[in-house]
C-alpha cells in the first residue's frame, strides 16, 4: 500500500494477498503460521494467487484450503504429490504446490513423493518437519529423532525396534529429477528470511519449467513436544537441525543464473 | 476391435484427455492403447507408481476439469478404492474401469464377477455409491465407456465400468461413431480448480468438520443417484413373452445365458432372458414387474450369490429366485446352463 496522502503514516507489514483474512486454527507457537505466510509472500511476490492451484493432504495443515487464497484441493493422507501431477499434467500453465506434513510425506506419501520427485514433475513441495503426527495426538513419524519421546515411543525412538529416521533432502538428492531441494529452519530471522528465498527459488524452479522442486522446513510443535514455543525453536537448533543439516542440495543450473 | 482396446477408444472419442493406470492382467493393454495414442490428441498418459498414485493422479485432473480415467483389474481396483471414496465425496467426475478377474487375493487372471459388490454397494469407506454399468460385446463396451463420462459430468460421480478378462481379450468388429468429442466443446465446469482468475476461488474438499455440513453434501449427493436412478437405468430382455422361468444375468454370464435361453425356447422351454445393463442404479422396479409375470427367475453369475441378493430385494418375494452362482474363473457352457434350466423346470412342475 502506498503513502497515504497528508500523512506521514504508510503500511509497512501487512497480511499477504495470497492468505485469507481469517484465524488459523494452529497452536499457540506453531511454526506452520510462518510457514504459511512465506509462502503467501512468495505467492505474491510472483503474482502467483491467480494461476495458483494448492494440494494440501492430511495432517494438521490439511486445513490450508481455509487459509491460502487461491484454488485449493483437499487430498488423502499421503497422496498429495500424486494429486498436485494430476493437475499439473492436465494444465501446466497453473503453478501447483502442495504443503504437507512429515507424516504425510515422509510415511504414508513416500511411495507418492519419490516417484514425483523421479518424474520430474513440475511442482513445488512445501515439506514441513516437526518431527511427530501432530493432529492425531504426537505419535511417532519416521522423522523422529532417536531417543525421542513421543506417544507411540514413550521410553524414546529406539531404532532398534522403531528404526531409524529418514533424512528426505537427502533421500531425493540422488534422483536426476530434483530441480531445487533444500532445508532450512524458521527458528529465528534470519532463518526465516533464508527459508523465504529457498521458497522462491522453488516457485521459481516450477515457473522456468526445470522440474521437481522441495523445500523442507524444520518446524515445532510446541503441543505435542511438550515444549514452550522459545524452548521448542531452541529445541530445532540444537537437535533436529544437527541431525537433518540446513542447506541446499539440489539447485538446477537455471536457478544458478539468476544471481 | 479387442474390448481392452474399444474402451480405450471410446474414452479418447469421449474426450478423455488424461489416463493414469498401472498394469494388471487382464487389463493391460488398455494403458498400452493409451501410451500409443494418447500422445496424437494431446492428452496425458502416465505409468504410475501405483494404484493408489494412479486414482490419486485422477483425482487432480478431475478436479482441473479434465475428463480422466483410469483401469484395473481386481486387487488394483481394491487399492483405488481409497481414492474413489474421496473423488465420490469431493463431488467429482471420472471414470473406472474393473476387468474382473478371480478373487479373492491375488486369485487368477479368469473371467469372474466377484467384485460385484464391491462395485455397486459402494467399494470405500463411506456414504457413497458409484454409478455402475456392465456391457456385454465390445461394441456395448465402446458404448458405455462413451456413455460413462458424459453420465459422470452429468451426476458429478465416478463412473465405474465392469468388464472381465473375457470381454477385455475378446476380439469382436464393431461400428465406429463418426462423431468424437473435442474436449474444447464439452461445457465448462465452473467447480474446477484450474486457477481462480475473475472468479473467487474454488475448493475440491471432502473434510467437513461439522457434522450438518457433511451431512448436507452427502444429502446432495444421494439425490444425485435418487436422480440417476429415474434417468439412467438400463437393462435388456429378450424372449420374455410366455416366459415361466425368466434368466437373469449380466457380462459374461449373459453370454452365456442368452445362448442356454434359445436352446432352451428352440425345444419348446418357456423361459426367458433378462439382462441388467445399469448394475447402479439397478433395474429394480423391471424386476420387480418381470416377477409378477414369471412363476420363477434364476440368477446366473461367476460369483456366488452377490447379484442374486439385489435380484431378491427388487422380487421383494413375488416369485422364488434361485441362483447359479460359480466361482473362481469357472465359466459354464451354454449346456450346463441349459441343464440348471431344465432341472429347475422339472422341480416347479413337480
Amino acid at each position: 500500500m502506498s503513502m497515504e496522502e497528508g500523512t506521514r503514516t504508510r503500511v509497512i507489514f501487512e497480511r499477504p494477498r495470497a492468505l485469507e483474512p481469517v484465524p488459523m486454527h494452529y497452536c499457540p507457537g506453531c511454526t506452520h503460521g510462518i510457514v504459511h505466510r512465506l509462502v503467501a509472500e512468495v505467492m505474491d511476490e510472483l503474482d502467483l494467487a491467480e494461476q495458483s492451484v494448492g494440494v494440501a493432504s492430511v495432517g494438521c495443515a490439511v486445513f490450508a484450503y481455509n487459509y491460502f487464497a487461491c484454488d485449493m484441493i483437499e487430498a488423502a493422507h499421503g497422496r498429495a504429490p500424486a494429486v498436485a501431477v494430476g493437475v499439473k499434467r492436465v494444465r501446466p500453465d497453473l503453478f501447483v504446490f502442495t504443503y504437507q506434513g512429515d507424516g504425510d510425506l515422509a510415511a504414508i506419501g513416500i511411495a507418492e513423493t519419490i516417484h514425483a520427485a523421479a518424474r520430474g514433475d513440475n511442482i513445488s513441495i512445501v515439506f514441513v518437519n516437526n518431527a511427530v503426527f501432530g493432529m492425531t495426538g504426537g505419535q511417532m513419524a519416521p522423522t523422529t529423532l532417536p531417543g525421542m519421546k513421543t506417544s507411540t515411543t514413550p521410553y524414546g525412538r529406539d531404532p532398534k525396534v522403531a528404526g531409524n529416521p529418514i533424512r528426505i533432502c537427502e533421500l531425493l538428492s540422488s534422483l536426476e529429477g530434483p530441480a531445487y531441494l533444500a532445508r532450512v529452519s524458521v527458528t529465528n530471522p534470519q532463518r526465516v528470511r533464508e527459508a523465504k528465498r529457498a521458497m522462491r527459488k522453488a516457485f521459481e524452479a516450477q515457473l522456468k519449467g526445470l522440474g521437481f522442486s522441495l523445500v523442507e522446513v524444520l518446524s515445532t510443535c510446541p503441543t505435542r513436544w511438550a515444549m514452550p514455543p522459545e524452548e521448542a525453536l531452541k529445541w530445532v537448533d540444537d537437535n533436529m537441525a544437527v541431525h537433518y543439516p540446513i542447506k541446499e542440495f539440489v539447485v538446477a543450473e537455471g536457478l544458478l543464473e539468476e544471481k | 476391435m479387442r474390448g481392452n482396446e474399444a474402451i480405450a477408444q471410446a474414452a479418447l472419442d469421449a474426450g478423455c484427455r488424461a489416463y493414469f493406470g498401472y498394469p494388471i492382467t487382464p487389463q493391460n493393454q488398455i494403458p498400452e492403447y493409451f501410451a500409443a495414442h494418447m500422445p496424437e490428441v494431446g492428452g496425458v498418459f502416465i505409468q504410475a507408481e501405483s494404484e493408489l498414485a494412479a486414482i490419486n493422479m485422477v483425482y487432480g485432473a478431475a478436479a482441473a476439469g479434465v475428463r480422466s480415467m483410469t483401469t484395473s483389474s481386481s486387487p488394483g481396483i481394491s487399492l483405488k478404492q481409497e481414492g474413489i471414496s474421496y473423488i465420490a465425496q469431493s463431488e467429482l467426475p471420472c471414470v473406472i474401469v474393473n476387468i474382473m478377474r478371480g478373487g479373492s487375493g491375488l486369485g487368477n487372471i479368469a473371467p469372474a464377477q466377484a467384485d460385484y459388490f464391491q462395485a455397486v454397494k459402494g467399494g470405500g469407506h463411506g456414504d457413497y455409491r458409484t454409478l455402475v454399468f456392465a456391457g456385454w460385446s465390445v461394441q456395448e463396451l465402446y458404448d458405455l465407456t462413451r456413455d460413462a463420462f458424459d453420465i459422470g459430468d452429468r451426476y458429478r460421480s465416478p463412473v465405474m465400468l465392469l468388464g472381465d478378462a473375457l470381454l477385455g481379450q475378446m476380439m469382436e468388429p464393431i461400428i465406429l461413431p463418426r462423431d468424437v468429442i473435442d474436449p474444447e466443446d464439452l461445457p465448462p465446469k465452473p467447480w474446477a480448480t484450474n486457477g481462480a482468475k475473475g472468479r473467487p476461488r474454488n475448493i475440491i474438499n471432502s473434510l467437513y468438520i461439522n457434522p450438518p455440513d457433511l451431512e448436507e453434501v452427502n444429502l446432495r449427493i444421494q439425490g444425485r443417484y435418487d436422480e440417476a436412478a429415474r434417468r439412467e437405468v438400463r437393462c435388456a430382455g429378450e424372449h420374455l413373452e410366455g416366459a415361466k422361468l425368466a434368466l437373469i444375468a449380466y457380462g459374461t454370464a449373459a453370454r452365456v445365458s442368452i445362448s442356454a435361453v434359445e436352446e432352451g425356447r428352440a425345444a419348446g422351454l418357456p423361459v426367458g432372458f433378462f439382462r441388467p445393463i445399469s448394475l447402479y442404479p439397478f433395474p429394480s422396479r423391471e424386476i420387480a414387474a418381470l416377477a409378477e409375470q414369471v412363476e420363477a427367475i434364476l440368477v446366473v453369475e461367476l460369483s456366488l450369490g452377490q447379484l442374486v441378493e439385489d435380484v431378491r430385494l427388487a422380487v421383494e418375494g413375488r416369485c422364488p429366485v434361485h441362483l447359479y452362482g460359480l466361482s473362481g474363473g469357472i465359466v459354464p457352457t451354454p449346456a450346463q446352463v441349459l441343464q440348471k434350466i431344465e432341472r429347475l423346470m422339472a422341480e416347479t412342475r413337480a
